[in-house]
């Protein structure tokens, strides 16, 4: 760059670098190089979708609600895990690259496929009313706020996709999103399990060790490790590990009823 | 848990081979509608399949934003389900099924207090009872709400409950058409694509409820996602089903209009419950003029047409909108009630909400109309095919109040899983004739060997634009017309539609698929909207602007020989008690 007829016609354009073909071979992947026209406004998914009414039919791209609330189009733009539908084009300088999530099996030009996800939700105990929280609830405001933002989570996959835990290692760990699910849960005023001993053994907690990367990159800002994470830790923590604690239940003979309170 | 899996390879493109399932109760659909059903058939002891078109938890539902209406009273205690019946009728300018109003505002308090026992979390009242908050055309304050987020509240906690009770769940599939028995003319089953990996599918099943949503992807300006491209529709009608009030297409108020690439981004009605203003160029509070009792929270067709009269006597702000302005609520208030948009404007338009004015226009956000239904059950005129949801006509009449859809959603969810449950405890599994599902098979396979050249993206664009052009807020017989035979122009190119690539993950072949369906939707809405001569809630005919009291029918469009037709059916009458129970406004 630097000409200046290159550079008008970089104002008017925008050159996207797409990663293509299928499955998670060991050959490296392939990349189209396509020139759209450059609008006002305009977010990365945008330019996908002219590629493919205009340039390539052949592309394929996950996506549904384009406003940032459904969390399908999930890739990563320049190498950051990125909402398509929410990346405007104007903060890019320069060729755009955009490639699947690395975390999950390729299957095909920008889309992975997210379904093992499913089989972990299906793990996390579910809400559970208490015994006593009767078919109307009452409970206020404040502990209404102290769980919302968990509730904001859009399932993305964004946190997972960038998480090395999830994205390097064969742990035995949920993933940030699983964690603030159970975080929501356990915020629930008027949920009555204790997931501790979940988190613990099968959700793999400990395998997190806080390199804060997810809530760097959650689009709905949910902080992540802060706020979900380390609080769940600390419940971890408490109920194992906490010597005190444990002599404290013991002498109260409330050890067993602690686990399904 | 996060190793990496072999992944199938692809399906050769003219492998006509499929994958058989067979379950008692088939839910197309993971909407509200569709999770509710589901719950509701499990719970019975059905063993139900879920099968969706988008990522599980992705529907349409995920973008309702203002809140769930049912008359709790909690705020307003002379709120009771009567005055939710009367309002529901009153706004639907009496084409609603009185039966389907009254089950639904007596049930759609019960169904609130459900979705908080499993496991939503609502704002609540400082006695720490749900909140409820004003809506246009409501009587009383009446939404429950989860700040702006009350569709992704309800999808998600009905998705748990789905998780949580193992019911099995296909996501990313399309089906493509509902098959009948021949001898007893039952819905049998379905046939669909496993869009990640391109193979076919057959389910056979004794009962099928639909809960695909609404098609408002078929207009250029919408609220809707990429999914709401009327598949339901399209498959009910290929199966005879009735259809009703196709006409009845809800245009919200407020839809983003810069930039051009969110063009149609609903603006939540809870900003102007939450007090926002709507002012033209002059800075007048227009709303005055059109309703100066309700103003800005008047009915959305009121609404919506008052904008539209603004822009065109060209009074609109300089990007072709009004202006909504809520920022004398003061920050702290915009950012805890209406975060969502706080951050929408923010991100796509670099517009501070708390200190700016949006520009808005009104965008299709909703259609009245779809697969006519039995009130008590949500069955079509075919048996043992069921609908519910925004795919579902005859609660809304011509026009529909906000936050009665997600109330809508749960109570006939709820009462076509168990209708379809019951049902289908009763018979035995029917029979899917071969010759059919070899049919089908050749038509779902049929753009992989099309010889021409059309780009099912760029036909959606032109399908889209044509209604937009022709078919839009305020309509007439010349425009709709016009209308016509451009759709029939784009059917002729529909036949060249042309899949590129193979099997799996092929949106150019799913995509082609919707289009066939998309213009059958189209033409039972034009042609819906040129029998109707008059002007009825959301359809305005500037050739027929009056209401017609002889227009109180409703227009059923149904395939007949392989011809649309078109029979006008009175809307029936509510019984004496709850006729007493209407209250018009004026």
């Amino acid at each position: 760059m630097g000409v200046t007829g290159e550079e008008s016609k970089e104002k008017k354009v925008v050159r996207l670098r797409i990663q293509r073909g299928a499955g998670s071979g060991t050959a490296p992947p392939r990349y189209d190089t396509f020139e759209v026209p450059r609008e006002d406004g305009m977010v990365v998914l945008n330019a996908v979708h002219y590629i493919q009414s205009h340039l390539d039919p052949s592309l394929a791209v996950r996506w549904n609600c384009k406003a940032g609330r459904c969390g399908s189009c999930s890739a990563e733009i320049n190498g950051r895990p990125q909402l398509m539908c929410k990346t405007r084009v104007d903060s890019i300088d320069g060729d755009i690259t955009i490639e699947p999530m690395q975390a999950f099996p390729h299957l095909r030009d920008l889309v992975t496929d997210v379904t093992a996800n499913w089989k972990v939700a299906a793990m996390i105990p579910p809400f559970t009313p208490k015994a006593n929280a009767g078919d109307t609830f009452t409970f206020y405001q404040a502990d209404v706020d102290r769980s919302r933002e968990f509730r904001r989570c859009i399932e993305c996959f964004l946190c997972m996709d960038v998480c090395h835990v999830v994205r390097e290692h064969e742990a035995d760990y949920i993933g940030p999103r699983w964690v603030v699910k159970a975080a929501s849960l356990d915020m629930h005023p008027m949920d009555g399990l204790n997931r501790s001993k979940f988190m613990k053994d099968a959700g793999g907690l400990g395998f997190c060790n806080i390199t804060k990367c997810c809530q760097e990159i959650c689009p709905e800002h949910i902080v992540i490790t802060d706020d979900a994470i380390i609080p769940e830790k600390e419940r971890v923590v408490d109920r194992h590990y906490d010597p005190i604690l444990w002599v404290y239940r013991r002498l109260r003979g409330r050890a067993k009823a602690d686990e399904t309170r | 848990m996060w190793a990496p899996r072999h992944i199938k390879d692809g399906v050769d493109i003219s492998d006509r081979s499929y994958d058989e399932k067979v379950c008692d109760v088939l839910v197309l659909g993971a909407g509200g509608a569709g999770l509710r059903a589901a719950i509701e058939s499990h719970d019975r002891g059905a063993k139900t399949l879920v099968v969706c078109k988008s990522l599980l938890g992705k529907a349409h539902t995920v973008m309702a934003e203002g809140g769930i209406a049912a008359a709790l009273g909690n705020v307003d205690p002379k709120d009771s389900w009567e005055v939710h019946f009367s309002d529901t009728i009153v706004e639907g300018q009496h084409l609603s099924n009185w039966r389907m109003a009254e089950i639904f505002a007596k049930e759609a308090i019960e169904r609130v207090y459900e979705l908080e026992r499993y496991g939503a979390v609502f704002d609540r009242t400082p006695e720490g009872k749900i909140s409820q908050r004003a809506f246009g055309a409501h009587t009383y304050r009446r939404l429950c709400n989860i700040g702006d987020r009350t569709g992704l509240e309800l999808i998600r906690t009905l998705q748990d409950q789905l998780i949580a009770r193992g019911v099995p769940f296909m996501d990313e599939v399309m089906t493509t058409c509902v098959f009948r028995e021949s001898k007893t003319g039952r819905a049998a089953g379905a046939f669909g694509i496993d869009i990640k990996t391109g193979r076919l599918l057959l389910f056979r099943a004794k009962a099928v409820i639909l809960a695909t949503g609404g098609s408002g992807r078929v207009y250029q300006v919408t609220s809707n996602s990429y999914e709401s491209t009327g598949d339901g529709i399209g498959m009910a009608y290929r199966a005879g089903a009735e259809l009703m009030d196709m006409e009845m297409i809800q245009f919200h108020p407020t839809g983003m209009i810069y930039p051009p690439g969110v063009r149609g981004m609903l603006v939540t009605e809870a900003v102007r419950g939450e007090g926002g203003i709507l002012t033209n160029s002059n800075g007048e509070r227009f709303m005055s003029k059109y309703d100066p009792k309700r103003m800005e929270l008047s009915a959305r067709d009121v609404v919506a047409r008052s904008i539209y009269a603004e822009i065109m006597a060209g009074r609109g702000s300089k990007g072709g909108g009004v202006y909504l302005d809520i920022s004398h609520r003061g920050a702290d208030y915009i950012k805890k009630k209406l975060p969502s948009m706080y951050d929408q404007f923010l991100a796509f338009a670099d517009i501070d909400i708390t200190k700016d004015k949006m520009e808005v226009a009104p965008t299709v956000h909703y259609q009245m109309g779809g697969v006519r239904v039995d009130p008590e059950t949500a069955e079509t005129s075919v048996k043992m095919l069921f609908a519910a949801g925004e795919v579902a006509s005859g609660l809304h009449g011509a026009n529909r109040l906000g936050g009665n859809s997600l109330s809508d959603i749960l109570v006939f969810g709820k009462r076509a899983g168990a209708a379809a449950a019951e049902r289908a405890a009763a018979i035995d599994l029917p029979s899917v004739d071969g010759g059919e599902i070899e049919d089908e098979i050749s038509r779902v396979l049929s753009p992989f060997s099309s010889v021409g050249g059309a780009n099912p993206f760029h036909m959606k664009e032109e399908i889209a634009s044509n209604m937009w052009m022709h078919v839009g807020i305020v309509r007439k017989a010349e425009d709709l017309e016009a209308g016509l035979a451009e759709l029939e122009r784009l059917r002729e190119e529909a036949k060249g539609l042309k899949a590129v690539g193979g099997r799996a993950y092929n949106q150019s072949w799913t995509d082609s698929l919707q289009v066939l369906d998309m213009l059958t939707v189209c033409e039972a809405m034009i042609r819906s909207a040129l029998e109707r001569k008059e002007s009825r809630g959301a359809h305005t005919r500037s050739d027929f602007p009056a209401k017609d009291p002889k227009w109180l029918v409703n227009i059923i469009t149904v395939q007949e020989n392989g011809k649309m037709v078109r029979r006008m059916v009175p809307v029936p009458a509510p019984p004496p008690e709850l006729q007493n129970l209407i209250k018009e406004d004026d």
